[in-house]
């Protein structure tokens, strides 16, 4: 691994002026992604940036309406939280499913999202939930975050602060793991709201998350999980790769949609 | 280079390292402990798994330098001198390992399990739980009869 200048700021405007001031510089949040990819020399930056020790850097809230999730929060504090267990169930779960718990007890929901990996899973409950990305510049809506594959709507300086959930009426989670990596060769995030409207985020499907807007339809007509899996989905612009073709994956789509409102 | 200082297995250890050293880099090479092991560059193998703070952590992903202040526990902590902890023990008699490359790892995390889950842990949670340390040799049932019968004595 190529060496670089170690920073730990203690507040957000510290680490915003270091990266400013850096040639090549990026943030550390649990490094389980950056340094993997520091380590493969996918990555070298000059300065890396340290937020972990800013102050109120993690930490959640629950209200009555939303759940709020601070960025630089672990996902085992997160899978463990009692509140959030109560306010979205579907939520905790998927998060105790990300990776293993050495994985937990070190990645954060504010890496997951700015890294937007086309298999992660918070990207699709941000989606599946309707969730709000709050900056240090603004708040963004998830419809508006996740821009293409490791690629997101922040700026090169843009820090995440914190994401903002929606609680809805009922919600799911499915993933189909790959056995050997757990990431999701197909994750789907079902909700629905106290109007009745239902929002399905899939992950690990297309090089991007993304809504599946025809079983969306099928649901607002009818929520039910014959009405989910009865959707066809087309395998255009699916992925396919050594662990599963793009059919399969629309397959696996349609099928882990019907589980979710089943469970939901 | 970058001071730190933190406690090893009890004990204050002060250091310099660069800021891409990783944790694991520090115990092996520069405190001299190789009971902690690296398997992979992947970050899957958990072979290299200490306790950081009262968590189990990969220590092949964590920088030694955001360590500073820490405490930490490496396979090499767990004896009183020579009597082995109650999971070490557990391995032993059961047939929990065979290479024993996965082992400080594999113990390190099953400690970790029962601190969060309890002396009764059940064999469904342990065999979740362990999804993050990979053995090449046991086909882990002897791992998992390992973990319950060193739960229990802990
Ligand atoms: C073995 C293994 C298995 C895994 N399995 C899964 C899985 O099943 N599902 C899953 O979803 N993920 C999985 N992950 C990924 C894991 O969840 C990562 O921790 C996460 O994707 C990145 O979070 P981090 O805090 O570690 O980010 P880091 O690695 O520290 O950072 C990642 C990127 O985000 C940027 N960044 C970090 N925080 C912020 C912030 N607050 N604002 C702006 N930019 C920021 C960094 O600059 C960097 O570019 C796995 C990882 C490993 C090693
Ligand atoms: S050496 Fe494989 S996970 Fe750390
Ligand atoms: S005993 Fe050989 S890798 Fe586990």
């Amino acid at each position: 691994m190529e060496n670089f200048n170690y920073h730990r700021p203690a507040t957000t405007t510290a680490a915003v002026a270091l990266l400013k001031k850096s040639k090549d510089g990026k943030f550390l949040a649990g490094g389980h992604t950056l340094i993997p990819t520091m380590k493969q020399g996918l990555a070298a930056p000059r300065d890396v940036i340290d937020l972990t020790a800013i102050k109120g850097f993690s930490g959640i809230k629950v209200s009555k309406t939303m759940v709020t999730i601070k960025a630089g929060t672990t996902h085992q504090d997160v899978t463990m939280s009692k509140d959030v267990n109560k306010a979205i169930p579907a939520l905790a779960q998927m998060v105790g499913k990300i990776g293993g718990v050495h994985v937990r007890h070190k990645g954060t929901i504010g890496g997951s999202l700015a890294n937007n990996d086309p298999a992660a899973d918070y990207p699709s409950a941000c989606l599946g939930l309707g969730a709000t990305i709050e900056t240090n510049k603004r708040k963004i809506e998830a419809d508006k975050f996740f821009t293409g594959m490791f690629e997101t709507a922040l700026k090169n300086d843009e820090i995440i602060i914190a994401v903002h959930f929606p609680i809805p009426k009922k919600a799911s989670h499915q993933k189909f793991p790959n056995p050997a990596s757990r990431y999701a060769m197909v994750g789907v995030f079902v909700s629905q709201d106290g109007k009745g409207k239902t929002r399905v985020g899939v992950t690990g499907a297309a090089p991007c998350v993304f809504r599946a807007v025809e079983v969306e339809a099928a649901l607002n007509e009818e929520f039910s999980a014959k009405a989910a899996s009865a959707v066809k989905i087309s395998a255009k612009g699916l992925l396919s790769d050594m662990h599963a073709s793009a059919a399969y994956r629309a397959h696996l789509l349609s099928v882990l949609a019907g589980r979710a409102v089943a469970a939901a | 280079m970058h001071s730190i200082s933190l406690a090893l297995n009890g004990k204050p250890v002060h250091g310099q390292v660069e800021g891409r050293t990783l944790l694991v880099e520090f115990i092996r090479e520069s405190r001299g402990l190789t009971g902690t092991h690296v398997g992979c560059d992947t970050s899957q193998c958990g072979a290299c798994v200490v306790s950081v703070n009262g968590k189990a952590v990969k220590s092949c992903t964590v920088f030694a330098v955001a360590c500073d202040g820490a405490e930490i526990t490496t396979i090499e902590g767990l004896a009183k001198g020579v009597d082995l902890h109650p999971m070490q023990v557990a391995f032993k008699e059961h047939h929990g390992l065979q290479c024993g490359f996965c082992t400080p790892g594999m113990i390190m995390a099953s400690i970790d399990i029962v601190k969060r889950h309890g002396k009764s842990v059940d064999e469904e949670t342990i065999r979740r739980e362990l999804s993050g340390n990979i053995c090449r040799c046991t086909g882990y049932h002897n791992i998992v009869k390992a973990v319950q019968a060193g739960a229990a004595n802990m």
